[in-house]
């Protein structure tokens, strides 16, 4: 356990540390954060005229929604992308081998192994406008629910990866999966509106299949106060299975891994 | 008749040799077309929001403009960024210059290519969807429809200039994909992939007017739904941006390859 926690500091060190030699680039990534949430909120406010909802969700309660959507796009860019994204190259040009060699847990290299700060200020703006949202929607924020919605970031934050993980590790049989994360990425972007604003098919398999809904949806309906225990529950438990089946996917994948040359 | 290394049998061997190589990926590039279902995503929020009579589309029309949208994209994505970044960092482009044909042609030709092979997937969605919506069922008429085709392969021609200009900042920069990131945001709040253009407060949809992005995917998408449109004002602007672009490009290109030395050189 000492062993992967100092590895962990090690790697994100080494990381951070890279990524600041490129400075133009922390430049173009906050522009482009900000020409990106200056256009969510204008098409946000394009389904709101005069005291209009979306789905039974106001202006306010609407916001607390994009925040958190904001803050796992902050989170993709900043974990998933870089670490997840790089399985695909791995897997193509053979430098898995060097993975599967060293003497820690694979899942545990590739999933951690780098960090890209430039998804950092993303995910701060996305628990401002979070934070503005739910002033402006009049919650009055309690202990409970504050460590609720930690408990559902956490929880989202595992079906996310584990759901990418399993997309990145099918790249052992079809080497080029580098696009179905991006069918992953264009799903995902439903998380931006209330689950209420789909028609009930669709409601289902953002809740059920393609859990969407436990990321943004339900963690604001916790800060709201309208979520009842068993979806936190359920949450929960999907988060964990999810987890599981990544885990084990990943284990039965490798068993069927030669390397490049081979 | 030579344009740009170009001629007849030169045409055929290129689009012959970069379908068969799309066709090879033909499991990627369906994945790629179903990466495109963002307007089906749209769609279904704006038919359940009570913002849509503002819209100005009624009825089918709104699943008709969003399923034009998504067919357009189909047919006008453009990734020459990506292809050109790859090749002049791997060293490909070298030998590409020294051939007698302009290097961008190649790239026309693996888009078309591209376009050729996602026919059937593009029309396997659609199918899906008319299964799903019977109702919002239409056949443009053939001359809609040949306007609609017009359009969209201007769109394309548009969108390739356009990330052909990023792409020739490569030979000066190594940020080329950066750039076309930055472009990225705006196309896709002001092209009309998200939201048809009437949806927008009018004075954002009279500046986006002025950006190359509406003709990208809101007009097209008009012609092929079926909506009345100023024809004369769409093509006019796409025609203007092909000639502000085209010219930029081909003098960026000549720069830039002049400048140009292979890495590690």
């Amino acid at each position: 356990m000492g062993r992967y926690w100092r590895t962990l500091r090690r790697f994100w060190g080494t990381a951070v540390a890279v990524q600041l030699e490129y400075q133009a680039n922390v430049l173009i990534e906050l522009l482009a954060m900000a020409m990106s949430l200056s256009g969510s909120l204008l098409l946000l406010s394009l389904f709101y005229g005069p005291d209009q909802t979306l789905g039974g969700w106001s202006w306010a309660q609407a916001l607390m929604v994009q925040g958190l959507y904001t803050v796992f796009d902050g989170m993709a860019t900043t974990w998933l992308r870089p670490n997840l994204g790089a399985i695909v190259t791995h897997v193509r040009e053979g430098t898995l081998d060097f993975v599967l060699l060293k003497p820690i847990d694979s899942q545990f290299w590739l999933s951690l192994r780098t960090l890209s700060p430039a998804g950092l200020p993303e995910i701060g703006l996305g628990l401002g406008l979070l934070a503005w949202g739910s002033h402006q929607a009049g919650v009055v924020v309690s202990l409970p629910a504050l460590f609720a919605v930690l408990v559902m970031l956490i929880a989202g934050g595992l079906i996310l990866y584990s759901l990418w993980f399993l997309i990145a590790a099918t790249s052992i049989w079809f080497v080029k999966t580098w696009n179905a994360t991006e069918v992953l990425r264009a799903l995902l972007a439903s998380g931006r509106y209330p689950l209420s604003a789909y028609p009930p098919t669709l409601r289902l398999l953002f809740t059920f299949v393609l859990p969407v809904a436990f990321l943004t949806t339900v963690p604001a309906q916790v800060l709201l106060g309208e979520a009842a225990v068993p979806m936190l529950l359920a949450g929960l438990a999907l988060a964990l299975m999810f987890f599981a089946i990544a885990r084990t996917f990943w284990l039965f994948a490798l068993r069927f891994y030669t390397s490049a040359s081979s | 008749m030579r344009i740009f290394g170009l001629n007849r049998r030169i045409i055929r061997v290129l689009l012959g040799s970069q379908y068969a190589h799309m066709l090879e990926y033909r499991a990627e590039i369906a994945l790629w077309a179903l990466s495109g279902v963002l307007p089906f995503v749209m769609l279904s929020v704006w038919s359940g929001s009570d913002a849509r009579s503002g819209l100005g589309l009624d009825g089918v029309a709104l699943d008709r403009y969003f399923l034009s949208a998504f067919l357009v994209r189909q047919f006008s994505v453009v990734w020459v960024v990506y292809a050109f970044e790859e090749d002049a960092l791997l060293g490909r482009l070298s030998p590409y210059l020294l051939q007698p044909l302009h290097p961008l042609w190649r790239y026309v030709a693996a888009h078309l290519g591209e376009q050729l092979t996602r026919l059937p997937f593009a029309a396997l969605i659609a199918a899906v969807f008319f299964a799903v919506q019977p109702q919002a069922f239409w056949l443009p008429s053939f001359g809609g429809f040949l306007m609609a085709w017009l359009a969209t392969w201007m769109a394309f021609a548009i969108a390739f200039l356009f990330q052909s200009l990023i792409a020739a900042l490569c030979f000066w920069s190594e940020k080329a994909s950066a750039l076309e990131r930055l472009q990225f945001i705006p196309f896709l709040f002001l092209s009309g992939l998200l939201a048809p253009l009437t949806a927008f407060p009018p004075a954002v949809r009279a500046v986006a007017e002025w950006t190359p992005f509406p003709y990208l995917i809101d007009f097209p998408a008009r012609v092929l739904a079926g909506q009345p449109v100023d024809l004369l004002a769409g093509f006019g602007a796409q025609l203007a941006w092909i000639a502000l672009l085209l010219p930029m490009v081909l003098l960026l290109w000549r720069a830039g390859v002049r400048r140009y030395s292979a890495m590690g050189a």
